[in-house]
């Protein structure tokens, strides 16, 4: 069932449908409220609040953009209105310097020394891989802001890079940016579990 | 930039696949890319990788979502509901 299907249940008051709604999302709002907030707790809060504002109506979604775009608006405003508060400095990101792969990976002539090794033979293998889909998440868990929020919201979520901007208040080109240090940060990190190697 | 004119050494290869992924690479740097990879297994097996990762971000992963965090958002859902019953 679609988004909007649920909502419109879960503003009926369908219990299934609203936990369905929190399963697809919840977690993602916490991760993206954190960008803006002091803690975990106030995260919590934030996506909490942004729930109730859903049930009861608040912010009336009239389908102009996708459900998900206008649920993580609302999280957004909610968490930018506590971070001021909280006088929370918004992260920017940390690894301006850092590069994808270990430079101890490539010989002098910028060719592969230590050569990556495929995950899996195949991508449909990987989505039914418990055990990839466990360390891509947790690798993404433990990505520094503003990467968690822009992968959450592209990668997980599956947000336009145009949405995930307007939300954030960045640059394409700087999503971009942020998007590709923390996918090449989660593929490393991935790759030092399977292997037990560096990244 | 005249630097963009020699052939891509792995090095800066692998700092071109996400844009190479979202489609944004400028059409001179997609044809390196490309070319690099077709000569290049380990390059291809990183780019492979990328979007095994990018794929499984994409698959929500239920135990990402704590029980009671679940518990605590259903009970003030049936709260709010309470008055409806008729």
């Amino acid at each position: 069932m679609d988004d909007a299907e649920l909502l419109a249940q879960l503003l009926g008051g369908d219990e299934k449908a609203f936990a369905e709604l929190v399963g697809r999302y919840h977690a993602s709002l916490v991760r993206v409220a954190r960008y803006y907030v002091n803690s975990d707790a106030s995260a919590q809060d934030v996506a909490q609040e942004t729930w109730i504002a859903v049930m009861k109506g608040a912010d009336r979604f009239e389908g102009r953009s996708s459900f998900k775009t206008w649920l993580f608006r609302i999280l957004v405003n909610r968490a930018r209105s506590l971070g001021v508060k909280e006088h929370r400095t918004v992260p920017v990101d940390p690894s301006d310097s850092s590069t994808s792969v270990a430079a101890r990976r490539f010989d002098e002539g910028g060719a592969w020394r230590e050569p990556p090794v495929p995950f899996t033979e195949r991508i449909d293998d990987a989505i039914n891989n418990e055990r990839i889909l466990r360390l891509v998440h947790d690798a993404i868990t433990r990505l520094p802001e503003p990467q968690q929020a822009v992968v959450t919201l592209r990668d997980v979520q599956g947000l336009s890079t145009m949405d995930v901007a307007q939300l954030l208040g960045l640059s394409e080109a700087n999503v971009r940016v942020i998007l590709h240090r923390g996918r090449a940060r989660v593929r490393g990190d991935v790759e030092s579990k399977l292997n037990g190697g560096g990244s | 930039m005249r630097v963009l004119a020699h052939p891509l050494v792995c090095r800066d290869a692998v700092e071109l696949m996400s844009d190479y992924l979202e489609g944004s690479l400028s059409r001179r740097d997609r044809r390196r890319l490309e070319k690099h990879l077709v000569g290049c297994e380990h390059c291809s097996a990183y780019l492979e990788q990328m979007r095994v990762t990018i794929a499984a971000s994409g698959v929500v992963a239920p135990e990402d979502l704590e029980p009671e965090a679940l518990d605590d958002l259903v009970e003030i859902f049936r709260k709010f509901h309470e008055n409806d019953e008729p």
